[in-house]
């Protein structure tokens, strides 16, 4: 079979998943569906009190009940944990990190795990989990992120004498101006609403003993090489003990980017009894043992000089920790701590995150990370600055944009490459805005009950977490790298083993496109392995929109490696020098001779036979490469959102959202699009619908799907998607990610929407979520 | 215990059941088709969606006990002979699913939908699919395989 054109194109091109197959015919692999023999099925007792003293907690009458096994508390299971759960992430020097570990005595949120019960079935666990008694002394609770910090209030951690956690600041000054001495100045306080992830599949847990001292750990997680570290330092084992395995996993969206009790528990039981330990959320369960996004207090400010040039921008944030540090917890602001400028010029820069204690779940990575809540104070404050200043808030825009790449902003890092004129622009071909405008005049007129608004959103982020030396300066634990390793077998098929770890984006598929040109074969005949430890030994897993960025572009560079062994035995074998070869597709041909020609796949199987190979060259056609990206990488773009709000219900309703994305190189669109769908998706319900909220006693109110709005197909509308393109330059496949960066962008808009539907009845803020409620009181107090 | 006779994806079985027992745990643990997941415990999300005697229904709700002598189709059931339904090879053509949790229980609420004869257009589908929770797609490539599906089966307006 020669090389043909179309075998160089599989990137760029809709490729159908693989993955699909078993997904769509009820073969999944999800952890639940698993339970080997002898299997013990484990119930977490939590707290029903946000604050509160486990002064006797009595497994008498669990322990008794049918099919139970063991039952222990917290006392019990002490001498287990060699180290407290582990925190990534000490964000300073001086950071509060109380210690917590997978049980304990003193709950410090709803939902906090005072005790386990084992027992022969599913059913007879969380029955007699029921059983268990404890003498509960409530504590006074905090679980509001605003007042935290002011006297008298209870503390989450009595010994630290404060519920502060850390404070962090990035403070620059180029030009020399005070931020007070501006032509104009524009300041808004904001609320991020803390948000539920609800990945569709709850967690899991099935922890397996071996014979020789050896565990195995099945979890629905999104960092299974991550994990084996932290559980294997936390239990006090080797690494080389432990396998960690997350098989198909039901979505994560950051909430599977941490080390969990439970699985602690897991792996610390099934070594005390010998027998197989599982353990499933119910969904009520994961609204409080899962973390929590976002719960931040933001104030903003933009100072400009009368024609426009914004001169300072200044974000002063209040995030909401919860009860503890999980893996990321404390970074969560810092991801967005870079990009508090936008996607605007802007050389005066000052950001400072105070991270607080609340009595509350904790709060960790949720789709965007520190982004979203960048971006939406950025460009909510953009629209009230325009206003202010009397100009249109796209051409306020405009003028702001940064337009020569590469560009060093005033935060530090540097933008690899952009066009953010032409993704506006494009976005206002597809729009039709003077349409539009013309439709809401009419309404006005007509003074009809369903008003229209339309609200922008212009983004960049920073993302293809990342840099290691960049994590190592602000002190993240682990480096941002990942691996990939290619095996050319004998007859020429191609394994695939990748440090990534997917959950719903279709590596499978778009590794095997990449890999597949690069070596010139069939994308049939390329297999991806990942997910075990065993299997896939190195990587650093999937967040923060990194897979494609890094664990992506190291398999540019393994394929590189075989490339060149190759053509090393190719150059051997036709006896000409290598560099008298010519590489396309897959086969190596002899310049001016193309009829002297060897494949990759007839090398495969000569360097495995090595018979005859050129002295010193070792056996086999494998090649690992290892990739630390020399940047974060920068998509960006402009979006739109369209909303009709009933003026008579507050309802406000998504009728048209246009996004234009710029992140680099798309290797497959069918999958850049649905990440794009799903990212504005939980970006649009932030603005509409989500929000997860506490009584002042610290009992949490939204927990279920009930409570809490997980938008179905009714409350969206069909998306209308376009792209434009700047290849990042510091990545020879010129990708940037694309998993947040509708999350990141969307919100906004939306918001922004809402508010120019009500703008001439003079509504100037709506807090989100936008609920009909708070639409309704808006409108009213406008008219007041 | 209570006796139980349920015909599941065309195979017949007699099960002595507690009365607590849940259908989609029914279908999980003791038949062991594990195509049907749990999402939630209150009935809001759909992941447990199978055909009750040709209607979708959600598994997690209903008791065992509940559906002695009917008939019920899981994901399981659906493709012939290799050869997928027409509503799963249109989620495969329209990329419609990402990480396929919920992916059995939108399919099986589809097919039901499209043989009720109620998936006519975009607005239709979306209300029809009220009851199904997706985190994943955002449900703009589901709307779309859908109304493919529904071409493909001959029930399109």
């Amino acid at each position: 079979m020669s090389a043909t054109e179309e075998k160089s194109a599989y990137v760029g091109a809709p490729v159908k998943r693989r993955e699909d197959e078993p997904l769509l015919t009820g073969r999944g692999t999800y952890v639940d569906n698993m339970a080997p023999v002898g299997t013990v099925f484990m119930a977490v007792v939590r707290s029903p009190f946000a604050h509160a003293r486990a002064t006797s907690i009595d497994l008498t009458a669990a322990k008794a009940a049918d099919g139970v096994v063991a039952a222990f508390s917290a006392a019990d299971l002490q001498d287990d944990w060699k180290a407290a759960m582990p925190c990534a992430w000490p964000v300073t020097e001086e950071m509060k990190n109380p210690p917590h570990y997978p049980l304990t005595d003193v709950a410090r949120y709803q939902g906090d795990g005072v005790a386990v019960v084992m027992a022969e079935s599913r059913a007879q666990a969380k029955d007699a989990a029921e059983l268990v008694d404890v003498d509960w002394e409530p504590l006074d609770a905090i679980a509001d992120v605003s007042t935290a910090l002011d006297d008298g209030v209870p503390l989450v951690h009595p010994d630290l004498g404060s519920n502060e956690c850390y404070v962090w600041r990035l403070d620059t000054d180029a030009t020399g101006e005070t931020l007070e001495d501006a032509d104009v100045v524009v300041s808004r306080r904001y609320y991020q609403p803390r948000l539920i992830p609800n990945a569709m599949e709850p967690r899991a847990v099935l922890a397996i003993p071996g014979a020789t001292g050896d565990v195995t750990l099945y979890s629905t997680t999104q960092i299974p090489h991550i994990l084996r570290v932290l559980v294997a330092a936390t239990l006090g084992l080797h690494e080389s003990k432990v396998r960690v395995v997350a098989p198909d996993v039901g979505g994560g969206f950051g909430s599977k980017l941490d080390v969990y009790a439970e699985e602690l528990l897991a792996l610390a039981l099934c070594r005390r009894l010998g027998r197989p330990v599982k353990w499933v959320e119910e969904r009520s369960e994961n609204y409080v043992a899962t973390i929590h996004g976002r719960d931040f207090v933001t104030e903003y400010t933009l100072a400009a000089r009368k024609d426009g040039t914004i001169t300072h921008c200044r974000a002063r944030v209040t995030a909401a920790m919860g009860a503890y540090l999980q893996l990321v917890t404390p970074g969560i602001p810092l991801l967005g701590a870079w990009i508090y400028s936008g996607p605007y010029a802007i050389p005066n820069y000052s950001v400072e995150f105070t991270g607080v204690f609340t009595n509350t779940t904790p709060t960790d990575a949720y789709r965007g990370a520190g982004r979203p809540e960048a971006t939406y104070v950025i460009e909510r404050t953009m629209n009230d600055l325009a206003d202010e200043l009397g100009m249109d808030r796209l051409e306020l825009r405009r003028k702001n944009f940064i337009s020569e790449f590469p560009f060093t902003l005033a935060s530090g890092l540097t933008v690899d490459s952009g066009d953010y004129h032409a993704s506006l622009d494009k976005l206002l071909e597809v729009l039709d805005l003077d349409g539009l405008r013309a439709e809401q005049e009419k309404r006005r007129e007509n003074g009809v009950e369903k008003q229209l608004g339309v609200g922008f959103s212009t983004y960049n982020e920073m993302c293809g977490l990342a840099p290691s030396r960049i994590l190592g300066a602000i002190r993240y634990a682990a480096g941002g790298w990942d691996q990939a390793t290619i095996r050319v077998h004998p007859t020429g098929s191609v394994q695939v083993v990748t440090g990534t770890s997917p959950h719903g984006q279709g590596h499978e598929t778009a590794w095997s496109q990449i890999v597949a040109d690069q070596l010139g074969c069939d994308i049939g005949e390329v297999e991806v392995l990942h997910g075990d430890t065993a299997v896939s030994s190195i990587g650093m897993d999937s967040y923060g929109s990194r897979s494609l960025p890094v664990g992506g572009v190291a398999l540019c560079f393994a394929a590189d490696k075989i490339i060149d062994k190759a053509r090393e035995l190719a150059a051997h074998e036709l006896e000409v020098s290598s560099d008298d070869l010519e590489y396309a597709d897959g086969s190596f041909t002899v310049k001016g001779s193309p009829d002297k020609e060897r494949t990759i796949k007839a090398l495969a199987f000569t360097a495995w036979s090595a018979h005859d190979l050129p002295d010193g060259m070792e056996p086999g056609l494998e090649a690992t490469a290892v990739y630390d990206p020399p940047n974060f990488s920068w998509p960006a773009g402009a979006h739109a959102a369209v909303v009709e709000v009933d003026t008579e219900t507050g309802d406000a309703r998504l009728v048209r959202y246009v996004a234009v994305d710029d992140v680099g190189t798309v290797v497959n669109p069918l999958i850049v699009d649905g990440q794009v769908h799903g990212g504005i998706t939980q970006g649009i319900s932030t603005a509409l619908y989500e929000e997860g909220t506490y009584d002042e006693d610290g009992n949490l109110q939204s927990a279920n799907l009930i409570t809490y709005l997980v938008p179905s197909a009714a409350e969206l509308p069909s998306f209308e998607l376009e792209r434009t393109e700047s290849k990042s330059p510091t990545n020879p496949l010129g990708v940037k990610g694309v998993g947040e960066t509708g999350t990141i962008a969307a919100a906004p808009a939306v918001i922004g929407a809402v508010i120019d539907a009500l703008s001439h009845l003079g509504v100037k803020d709506i807090q989100m979520p936008a609920t009909p409620e708070r639409v309704w009181r808006a409108i009213q107090e406008a008219k007041a | 215990m209570r006796r139980v006779a349920l015909t599941v994806n065309g195979t017949a079985y007699e099960l002595e059941l507690e009365p607590r027992e849940l259908l989609v745990y029914v279908l999980r643990d003791r038949l062991g088709l594990t195509g049907t997941n749990v999402g939630c415990d209150t009935s809001s999300c759909g992941s447990c969606t199978v055909l009750v005697d040709g209607l979708s229904a959600k598994s997690c709700t209903l008791l065992g006990v509940q559906v002695d002598g009917a008939e019920i189709t899981t994901i399981e059931g659906l493709a012939t002979n290799g050869e997928l339904h027409p509503v799963q090879q249109a989620f495969h053509d329209n990329h419609a699913l990402q990480c396929g949790y919920c992916t059995p229980g939108m399919v099986m609420a589809a097919v039901s939908l499209i043989e009720e004869g109620a998936a006519t257009n975009e607005e239709a589908i979306r209300e029809g699919l009220e009851g199904n929770l997706c985190r994943c797609t955002g449900y703009h490539n589901i709307v779309l395989a859908v109304k493919d599906a529904a071409a493909a089966m001959g029930s399109a307006s």
